[in-house]
């Protein structure tokens, strides 16, 4: 039931009253209207802009967040109102939903923003009114091509590592970008395609005469060698067929692809040419299958995005050029029998018959005008006029329409080739935001050392060196302290990682390799060879688990400086030992209080990598991240 | 001074020329019609619109609070904008409310019981003063309202076959699927039943004393009509 017909429910209720003497049974009890509130004018206030309605229209729809209890979490005490932090425009849309029942998509808002707010209200988008929801459709339907674009190249980029032969076979036939040999493979069927073309024109060609002779083509002149030719391009071809056949996911579906038609057509007639021995009769229709091998010019259409969106605008454009084809035809028909009428008295005249007058018409409305058939009448010339005239408008009118979807569907691929092109500037400001904030900790956790340890040597001045961070900044980094704290890992940035995983490399320390504990085994090994990648691994705690046990009870910490120079201090009332250098596990011999070291600290990426449960301390020893400083800590 | 020839091209260009001033003759004349510009036509018949009296004597006629009227007419404007129903839009919503079956017909029948003036609209006055009735009215005049909605013909008397069609458009709302199933003479039988109760001298009709004296002696209907008192 509408809810807008809800206050019409006393009437057909009150209406029932007519069955009332028709009934032989008695009638249930009508249901008690508990709350019966008098209805009340309530105050939303989106952002400042106040709207008002009655409680009994929000009521309507009770499973939308302002027609259930869900709005008493917005509702504000002081002002007696319910206050939305949200778009006020949208929600006017939302509340003349209410008021009407029917939801407006406005053609301003943007379709993701829109969305939104609907989710936020608790209302489905697929009520939205049939006068606005082609609209909202054909949206969301740009909105989702262009996310599942951008999601496509992502994924392309993280090349799937189990890809069988035929599988990058065929990857690298349909994208020749992908790699070097298959932009070799790429052009050099396109020099061989332009080659074939080329021969088949210059072999029509009149050469020069040999001694004695009439001019000859030169096809027949060189005739070896244009065969040759020949024979070389269909073999590439050929080559080049078989290989996509054998490389196609889908073979079935490939053979009746056009392309692959193309190339079947294209190649055809050469062997149908060499199984046909010289007979007289079939050498005709031999001729004619010739004619096929300018199909190959169409082989280009792989090479040429242009002619591709060339063939799928005609193909769109179906109905209009089928409309194009027919209105013509009406007006050829018409104006050929009334120029034959018209021309049939006079001598000599050319139109003989009314197909006859086709050919006139045609290439006057076309208004080409060759000039060999010509009215020679007054009314002929008059109705060759008007003829004329109409041709004009009648080849003007779909013309128009093909062009608007030719250049509609080539700005489409502009934009997707734009898209793809800045692609790789989006990414790179997306990732220097989130290094920006990450190294904003890094940096803050710098500065708070240095506090401490100022503090410490009782330097009252220069208390807040650095930026100053605001209040929700301090906070998050309260949280990534936390979270240190929590897994006994600490943050570094990029240099310090790299140069960890070299140190560690260096130092070919066997059970620095050896995964001991983390859940992670192969990370190690893969931290220095992938160092290339931006996304870093955490590598596990190396060090084997009975040492690690066995180190428990001990008290002496080593806590990572982050940046060498600067760091004078640690945390509280420790020794700084500058410059360690060699890795900690070397000199486990030489200390008999805990060396916990986990070589090579996690790296930082702000959406936490995984990182290794350390191993479970003792309460008073924190397993600290290490790179080239150390730092001794007594643990007490 | 013609060709032979030319004449006959000429004879064309004629022949076209007389057909085509004569078709613009006949459309000028208006015997055919060649532009076809009809939509415009159709506009003008949708814009009436009415307001209803004032709100103070409308609570004057009605037993309803004025706050109860202004919640009516909302409802009443949200649906028909311009301030009247006619029987295509009464029909319509009253059918929302029974989507099973066809409301159709019993729609048709409370139209013409509101429509007091047979005018083939409803204003607001008479819709307010039926519900007015409907809700607050005292027995008797809900029962003659009823007589008056089951008397199709407004003759002052129920026959049969008046009788028959009210209970047929009743259970055409029910819908196909119901249980027990629907049978062919249902409608008949209670139609049956209804006459054996009420027609008191088993004339074949039931006049409106006979329905008034009939209803009251029956307890369950007495009990029914007080059933929706809190509607509003």
């Amino acid at each position: 039931m509408a809810a807008g017909v809800a206050a019409w429910l006393p009437f057909a209720r009150a209406a029932a009253i007519g069955w009332m003497p028709v009934a032989n049974c008695p009638m249930p009890l009508a249901p008690a209207d508990k709350n019966k509130r008098q209805d009340e004018l309530i105050v939303l206030n989106v952002s400042g802009r106040r709207f008002q309605t009655w409680r009994t229209t929000l009521e309507r729809y009770p499973d939308t967040l302002l027609g259930s209890t869900e709005k008493e979490f917005f509702f504000n005490e002081d002002t007696k109102e319910y206050f939305f932090d949200r778009d006020p425009e949208v929600f006017r849309c939302v509340l003349n939903f209410y008021r009407t029942g029917k939801l407006h998509y406005p053609r301003y808002e943007c379709i993701s923003a829109y969305d939104d707010e609907l989710a936020f209200y608790g209302i489905l988008p697929e009520i939205i009114g049939d006068c606005c929801y082609e609209e909202y459709k054909d949206r969301k339907r740009e909105n989702a091509e262009r996310l599942m674009d951008d999601n496509d190249s992502e994924n392309n980029q993280e090349s799937m590592p189990s890809l069988s032969f035929r599988q990058t076979m065929w990857r690298a036939f349909e994208n020749p970008h992908t790699s070097t040999l298959a932009l070799v493979f790429y052009y050099v069927t396109g020099f061989f395609i332009a080659v074939s073309v080329i021969t088949n024109v210059v072999e029509t060609v009149p050469c020069g005469t040999a001694p004695g002779s009439k001019e000859l083509p030169c096809g027949e002149r060189y005739s070896v060698a244009f065969f040759c030719l020949d024979t070389a391009c269909v073999m590439i071809f050929t080559v080049e067929y078989l290989l996509r056949l054998f490389a196609a996911p889908s073979r079935y579906r490939f053979i009746r692809s056009v392309m692959s038609i193309i190339d079947v057509v294209a190649i055809m007639p050469y062997y149908i040419g060499l199984v046909m021995t010289n007979n007289e009769d079939v050498s005709g229709a031999f001729v004619t299958l010739r004619v096929f091998r300018v199909f190959r010019i169409f082989k280009f259409s792989r090479h040429s995005q242009g002619l591709r969106i060339l063939g799928y605008t005609l193909k769109s454009c179906a109905s209009e050029l089928g409309f194009l084809l027919f209105s013509l035809t009406m007006a050829i028909i018409i104006f050929a029998t009334v120029m034959f009428y018209a021309e049939k008295g006079s001598s000599a005249s050319k139109f003989t018959s009314i197909p006859a007058s086709f050919w006139y018409t045609i290439v006057t409305m076309t208004t080409l005008g060759y000039g060999d058939m010509v009215p020679k009448t007054i009314a002929g010339k008059i109705f060759g006029s008007i003829c004329s005239l109409s041709g004009v408008l009648v080849i003007a009118l779909p013309v128009p329409v093909i062009v608007s979807n030719f250049s509609r569907i080539y700005h489409q691929n502009q934009r997707a080739d734009k898209r793809r092109a800045q692609k790789k500037a989006r990414l790179a400001r997306i990732r220097v935001a989130k290094t920006g904030s990450s190294n904003a900790y890094l940096h803050s956790k710098r500065n708070g050392l240095l506090n401490e340890a100022l503090e410490l040597m009782g330097t009252p001045e220069e208390e807040h060196m650095g930026k100053t961070t605001s209040l929700i900044e301090s906070q998050h980094h309260h949280l990534l302290h936390c979270l240190e704290k929590t897994t006994n890992h600490e943050f570094i940035d990029e240099q310090m990682f790299e140069q960890n995983c070299m140190e560690s490399s260096m130092q070919n320390y066997p059970s620095t390799r050896s995964p001991s504990l983390s859940s992670h085994p192969g990370l190690t090994t893969t931290c220095c060879s992938r160092r290339s990648k931006k996304t870093t691994h955490l590598p596990n705690s190396n060090l084997p688990a009975t040492r690690l046990r066995s180190m428990q009870e001990l008290s002496t910490i080593h806590i990572q400086g982050s940046e060498q120079p600067s760091l004078t201090t640690s945390r509280s009332s420790l020794n700084l030992k500058a410059d360690d250098g060699l890795r900690p596990n070397c000199k486990t011999s030489q200390i008999t209080t805990a060396i916990i070291s986990i070589p090579t600290p996690p790296a930082l990426t702000p959406e936490g990598e995984s990182r290794p449960p350390p191993a479970s301390p003792g309460p008073n020893t924190n397993i600290p991240s290490i790179a080239s400083n150390v730092v001794k800590v007594s643990a007490l | 001074m013609w060709a032979e020839g030319e004449s006959e091209g000429l004879h064309t260009l004629g022949i076209v020329v007389v057909v085509c001033s004569s078709l613009k003759l006949l459309h000028y004349l208006g015997l055919i019609d060649l532009s076809d510009d009809k939509i415009e036509d159709e506009l003008e018949m949708t814009m009436v619109c009415h307001r209803p009296e004032g709100l103070e004597q409308l609570e004057a006629q009605t037993n309803f609070t004025k706050r109860e009227l202004q919640v009516l007419y909302r409802g009443f404007k949200n649906e028909c904008p311009s301030g009247v129903v006619n029987e295509e839009t009464f029909k319509q919503i009253y059918a929302q409310f029974f989507p099973h079956g066809d409301a159709s017909m019993y729609a048709h029948y409370l139209f013409h019981a509101f429509d007091t003036t047979q005018t083939g609209s409803v204003k607001f006055e008479d819709f307010v003063t039926a519900l007015s009735i409907l809700l607050r009215g005292t027995v008797h005049e809900k029962l003659r309202w009823t007589f008056n909605l089951y008397d199709i013909n407004k003759d002052g008397y129920i026959n049969k076959e008046e009788m028959m069609d009210i209970v047929k458009a009743i259970y055409d709302m029910m819908g196909k699927y119901t249980y027990p199933v629907l049978k062919e003479d249902t409608p008949r039988q209670h139609v049956d039943i209804f006459f054996q109760k009420m027609d008191k001298n088993k004339d074949g009709i039931v006049t409106l004393d006979e329905f008034l004296e009939s209803c009251q002696e029956d307890d369950n209907i007495m009990r029914s009509l007080q059933l929706f008192q809190n509607v509003m």
